[in-house]
Formats: C-alpha cells, structure tokens, sequence
C-alpha cells in the first residue's frame, strides 16, 4: 500500500467510524453475545451459565417450537406467493397507460405507510364477525343458504388466513418495486412478440416475466424473510381480538403462536434470554436455508429463460 | 440584634428555603396508569410531597412497567419504584431483580408478621414470595359475581338474590339463555366461562382444586380441575360451537359499550372491583347485582379471587430507603379519617380510584362515604378466608399461557379437558423440573426450594 493509499484508507475509515462504532456496538455486539447466551442459562438479570447445547436439546423436544413453526410456515407459505401475485398484478394494471394513473399508484402505495397498530386496529373491525366488512360481503353470498361468514380471528381455523389476507393489504412497497422494474423492460421484446401474434397473456409470460424475474425472486425473498419473522400485527390482534389480558400466546388455542411471538414470551416473561437467543439463532438458519433455497430455485429460473 | 439585620433575617430565610428544598431526594416512581387512576397516583403522590420535605416523588406513565423495569435493572439503572404486576413478583424475586423489603420493616421496628398483619391475609399473601416481603399494594382488586338484574326479571327471577349454589347458577343461566325462535341462534346467554377469560384458571380454585401441589404441578393430576374444565366445556356443549361463536362475534371490547354484559348479551359475569367505573362510564342507569361466587364446593361460602398491583424496588434503584418510605405511606391510611381530606395513602389512592382497600382497617369515611356502591361487598369477600389468589410461583407466566392455551382447547371442543390438561401439564412438569435445575444453578434453590410454594 502507498503512502497515499494509506492516507486515503485512513481518512475513509474516519469518515465511516462513526458507522463502524455503531454497527460494532448495536450490531455485530448483540449478534455474538447472543450466540454466547444460546448456550448458557441466562435470564438477563443474573450472570449466564454455561450449559452447552442444552438449550437446543430442548427446543427440538419442545411441542410449542414445533407449533411456532408450523404456524410460521404456514403463513409465509400463503402470504409470499399470494402477495407475490397480488403486487405484480397490480404493478402490471398500474403500468397500464390509464387515465389517473399516478393517483390509483398512490392509493395502492398509501397503506403500507399506515403505521402497522393503525392497520391492525382497522382489520379487526374488518374481521369481526358480526359486523366486520368481510363478513358483510360474504353474507351476500353465504346467507341464501343459510351460512355465516368465519368469526376470523376468535376461530382457530381462520385466524391464520386473516392474517394472510390482511398482508396483502401491505404490498404497496412491492408493487413500486415491480413497477420499477416493469419499466425496464425493453419495449422492443413486447413489439416483437406483438409482430408475432402473441396475445397479451403470451406476453406477460413470455416477456414481462422472464424480463422481470430477478425482480420477482428479490422481492419473494424479501417476502419470505419478513414472514417468517411476522410478530406485530398478529401480536396485536390475537390478543384485542381474544382477550386473555397479557398473555401473548397467539390466541385462540395458540393458532397465531408464530414463531417470533413464542421468542418474545419466552425472553421477556419467561425471563429466558439464553433459551430464546437459541431459538433466535435457529429461526436466523432456517430463515437462511429458505432464502437460499429461494435464491437457488428463482435462479435456475431467470437464468434458463429465453 | 441591630434592625437592620432584622430585617434581613426574611431575606436570608427565603434565600435559605430553596436550598433545603433542592436537598430533597427525588424518587422515580414508573407505573402503568394513564386516565383517572393515574390522577388519584398523581393525588397520593402530592399529599405525600407535601407530608415531608426530605423526598419528592416522581411520577412517570410507562406502558408495559414489567418489561421496561426489566431491562433497566438488567442495565443498572431502574427506577426507584416500579408498578408491577402481582404476576412478577416471584419471576422477578426468583431472578434477584427486587429488593426484599424485611430490612427497612425491621429497622421499622417491626417483624414481617407485623408488618403484613396490616393487610387482608389474602393481600398479605401477595406481597410476600419465599419467606420474604417483597411488596407493597398499589391497586388492589377483588372479583366478584355480577348479574343484570333486568334480564333477571325478565326470566321470572328474583332480581335481589343471586344463585348460591353451583346447581343454581347453572339453572339461572340456563334460564337466562334465549335463542331466535327462527333460526335458534343464541340471542341472549345466562353466563360465557370466555367473558372476560382473563383468569381461566380461577375455575379450578373454585371446585377446590389446586393448581400447585408439595413441588408437583397437579393442574391435570387433581381431579377437581379437570371438574371445572368439563363445566366449562358444557357450555359449549350446551350452546353449541358455531352458536356461540356468532354470538360473540358481535362482543365489543369489555370496557366498550358493546361489550356484552353491557348490552344485555351476557347476564352474569366474574368481574372485579373496578368494573363499577365502566359500567358508569359505558352503560349508566345499568341495573346490576354485585355478589359473592355462588357455592361450588359445599361449604365454601363467599368464595372469590383477589389480585393486586403492587409497588416494589428494583435492585439497583439508587433511592432504596425513600422509596421504602413512599410505599409505606401507600401501605398506611389514617384510620380515624372523617373526611376526604383525613384520608391517607391506600384509602385515599383506593378511594379515588374506586376500589376496595387492602388494609384490614378502614376508616369511617373510607367505608360510609365509598363511591362504590357495593363496597360493603368487596369489603366482605377481601376478608373472606375463602378468597384466593394467583399462586405464588416463579414459572407462574408459562403456568397461566398453558392455563389459557387448555382453556380455549377445551371452550372451542377442540380437545377433551383430560386431554388438554394432560398436554398443558406435561409441559408445565417439564418447565418446573427447567426452573428449579436454573435455581440450582445459579445457588438459588437451597434458599428457595424450603420455602416454594
């Protein structure tokens, strides 16, 4: 390295300190210390004792981990592909050359910017079973024979799906995304597939969407990551909607016990940091594995496309 | 003196005051409270201020006081007083995160027996967790029976007598059950074990069953919860799943309007000491009922549940013995008050709030002069020797998400009770075993293990 280098490297890394310090101390610290906490029987308020893999030994005997997960996977497993087909079907209407088409991409942006307590506060007035929205458009169709809408969230059977559908109504950011990229698209490939006779449907399969796939496989995969690490709105909901005081247990009868909300229970009322550090670090590896295996699969995708 | 320094002597006096007063200690007090009941903390606060000159405290609201007063313990700087709930306070003992008060009562000049002799024994109870004190009552509750006594005319019952026995009050409520003649859709139910369902554990201390047992979880072991389970499941059985699930579609929140004993949906419900407020704020000119649980077990008459907020020290909190002196005061009252302004600590926060007090003594204005209108009824279940309370354990947080996990398997038919508890149990055994290996761990349990529940 010449001097100059020297200088240039030395006057970067002070002009970034300010980054490094707070990435080391708010970051990089916690990441490792709870990798340490993981193994040791910690409850944050006296001194962690090393327990080996004790934790982990006891998260794959424990039912509730399992129940977390299932619940988790069951989320992410309907709300990243529907919220995947939902955006880029919006953001390919939005692209459409309408009369107001700035406002309509602005009401459709609007509520991923609702702060998420207003948005889940709204829904459970959507999702109440007697005089909630939902219900009052099912019932046009349910009630000739002589059927109710879902109590949604006070039903086990229907909580999950309330959330998934409630999702969608966050994927204004999405949506931008995929504009930007349909955007990008080369205007000459839809022109030459016209000259060929295809319809728009052969379009949008043959060139909108392998044109658009890297953007479809990042946004996916950011879909998936934030799924999997779903807490508030169903942290807020499950107990306005269920009652049972403090106990953030995804009610009813744990049907929205996701993962990330049996990690908080377990940390901040069980007093159990060294137990959910582990279950942190396993939700970090599995979250890794699904993104990889997503990246793998979009992958061969895009890349065998015409 | 000359005259001259006479008259400065005011001067130097005023220049004097401000000095002393900057030498009093500041206590920082974190509670939950927001609304009026924060005003009648704000209210005790001032008169204690105003007592003495030596501590002023400081009062802040603070949303979620539990996990907040954890993690500044854990960072070394608490508060020197922290609202909790009953529910922490052997979590947080057990993790050495709360000062135990028996030094400053014996500097006091008192034993521990003393000191608590002050309370209701059910109170008393709550304030000590392994042989120590570890708290002092902020807001006590105690719950009750509460029936609409309008609905109560309308199915040919005696609006002033409430059911006494178990047998009874399933009568009464199948009798004050009302379905659409059309459709048979519930309309309207005698009693819901889910409203409010904050306390679904209470059903099992009501058939006399416990809930902890010599070291042993007996949550699915002792029959006579597994009783209660199955009473609770009958009313679904009863009802039927997909009635009640319509019905209490249409359930507002409990401190709405549209809640459903509000609106005539539910006739009897278990609520607390300060459902009263609501009621006048959210359904004034509600003609209502206020008694004791009805008899589950023969013999166990004014059966009910009490709970309580409670004041505690943080460990570290850096005001130790003022915030000691803070919750003594709210731990005292006057008991010759004869007015509002003689009343003190507990009595006047309880009296502002609308609430019982926990101390056996109460002055005569405190019981003649109450808002509450049934007082004299919550005065009479705190005393019961039948009243119980949230057992005093340290995994009582996953006790009670098993508790409510069994509870809404078994409401909702998803799950035999034998089943449900069975399941709950087993994890709670398996927790217990966890809890007491931490404790051994960490040198704790030879000092706890004598004295656990």
């Amino acid at each position: 390295m010449t001097r100059a280098e020297g200088k240039r490297l030395r006057a970067g890394v002070a002009f970034t300190s300010l980054w490094i310090v707070g990435l080391a101390v708010f970051t990089a610290y916690p990441v490792a210390a709870s990798l340490f906490y993981s193994f040791c029987d910690y409850s944050i308020l006296k001194a962690p004792v090393w327990c080996g893999l004790e934790n982990y030994r006891q998260l794959a005997q424990d039912e509730l981990f399992w129940k977390s997960l299932r619940n988790t996977l069951f989320y992410a497993g309907l709300s990243v592909p529907l919220g995947t087909a939902v955006a880029l079907g919006l953001a390919v209407l939005l692209n459409c050359e309408v009369g107001g088409r700035s406002l309509f991409r602005l009401l459709f942006f609007m509520p991923s910017i609702v702060p998420v307590v207003a948005s889940a506060m709204l829904w459970l007035w959507i999702f109440n079973g007697k005089y909630g929205l939902m219900n009052g458009f099912l019932d046009l169709f349910l009630s000739p024979f002589g059927l109710h809408g879902p109590a949604w969230l006070a039903d086990p059977s229907w909580s999950k799906p309330a959330l998934v559908i409630m999702s969608l109504w966050g994927t204004g950011n999405a949506v931008v995304i995929y504009l930007a990229g349909l955007q990008n698209v080369p205007a000459e490939l839809y022109e030459a597939a016209e000259i060929d006779g295809a319809s728009a449907w052969r379009r949008f399969i043959h060139v909108t969407l392998p044109a658009i796939a890297p953007v479809v496989a990042f946004n996916a995969i950011m879909a998936l990551i934030g799924a999997m690490q779903l807490f508030a709105q169903a942290y807020i909901m499950s107990e306005a909607a269920n009652g049972n005081g403090n106990a953030s247990d995804g009610n009813p009868a744990r049907s929205t016990l996701f993962y990330t909300i049996y990690l908080f229970s377990t940390a901040f009322q069980d007093l159990r940091m060294g137990y959910a550090s582990a279950m942190a670090y396993v939700l970090f590896l599995i979250t890794a594995a699904l993104t990889w295996m997503a990246a793998q699969f979009s992958r061969g995708r895009y890349e065998d496309s015409p | 003196m000359s005259p001259r320094h006479k008259a400065c002597l005011p001067l130097l006096l005023a220049a004097a005051l401000p000095a002393g007063a900057a030498q009093a200690v500041h206590v920082t007090y974190w509670e939950k409270w927001v609304g009026f009941e924060a005003q009648a903390d704000q209210a005790v606060i001032d008169r204690f201020n105003r007592s003495q000159d030596r501590i002023v405290v400081d009062y802040s609201s603070v949303s979620h006081t539990d996990r907040k007063t954890l993690v500044a313990t854990a960072g070394g700087d608490p508060p020197d007083i922290a609202g909790l709930n009953e529910q922490n306070i052997a979590t947080f003992a057990d993790a050495e995160a709360l000062l135990p008060l028996d030094d400053f009562i014996r500097r006091d000049g008192m034993t521990n027996t003393e000191w608590l002799s002050r309370y209701y024994p059910v109170y008393a109870r709550i304030c000590s967790h392994a042989g120590h004190v570890y708290a002092g009552i902020s807001t006590p509750k105690v719950m009750a029976l509460y029936w609409n006594k309008t609905l109560f005319r309308e199915a040919g019952l005696d609006p002033d007598r409430p059911p006494r026995t178990l047998a009874e009050f399933d009568d009464y409520s199948r009798r004050l059950t009302k379905r659409d003649p059309a459709t048979g859709r519930l309309t309207q139910v005698g009693f819901l074990p889910q409203d409010p369902g904050w306390w679904p554990w209470i059903f099992c201390s009501w058939f006399g069953g416990k809930l902890f047992d010599e070291q042993r979880v007996t949550f699915a072991s002792d029959p006579r919860n597994v009783a209660a389970y199955d009473w609770i499941q009958s009313f679904t059985r009863d009802y039927g799943l997909d009635n009640v699930k319509v019905l209490s579609s249409e359930f507002g929140p409990w401190a709405s309007p549209s809640a459903p004993f509000f609106t005539g949906r539910i006739a009897m419900v278990f609520q607390g000491v300060f459902y009263d407020n609501y009621i006048h704020q959210y359904k004034p000119g509600l003609d209502y009922g206020v008694g004791p649980w009805p008899e589950a077990v023969p013999g166990v008459t004014d059966f009910a549940m009490a709970e309580a907020d409670v004041l505690v020290i943080p460990r570290g909190a850096r005001h130790v013995r003022e915030a000691w002196e803070f919750i003594k005061y709210v731990n005292s009252a006057n008991p010759d008050a004869r007015t509002r302004d003689e009343l003190r600590g507990a009595e006047l926060l309880d009296y502002l709030q609308v609430k019982n007090s926990p101390l056996r003594v109460w002055s005569p204005f405190f019981a003649e002069h109450n808002l509450h209108p049934h007082i004299a009824m919550m005065r009479r279940l705190s005393a019961s020797p039948n009243v119980v309370s949230a057992p005093d354990l340290g995994i009582w947080q996953e006790y009670y998400r098993e508790v409510i996990s069994s509870f809404d398997r078994v409401r909702l038919l998803d799950a035999t009770p034998r089943e449900a508890m069975a399941f709950s149990q087993s994890r709670l055994e398996k927790s217990w075993e966890r809890y007491r290996r931490s404790l051994e761990r960490h040198g704790q349990w030879a000092a706890l293990g004598e004295t656990a529940p």
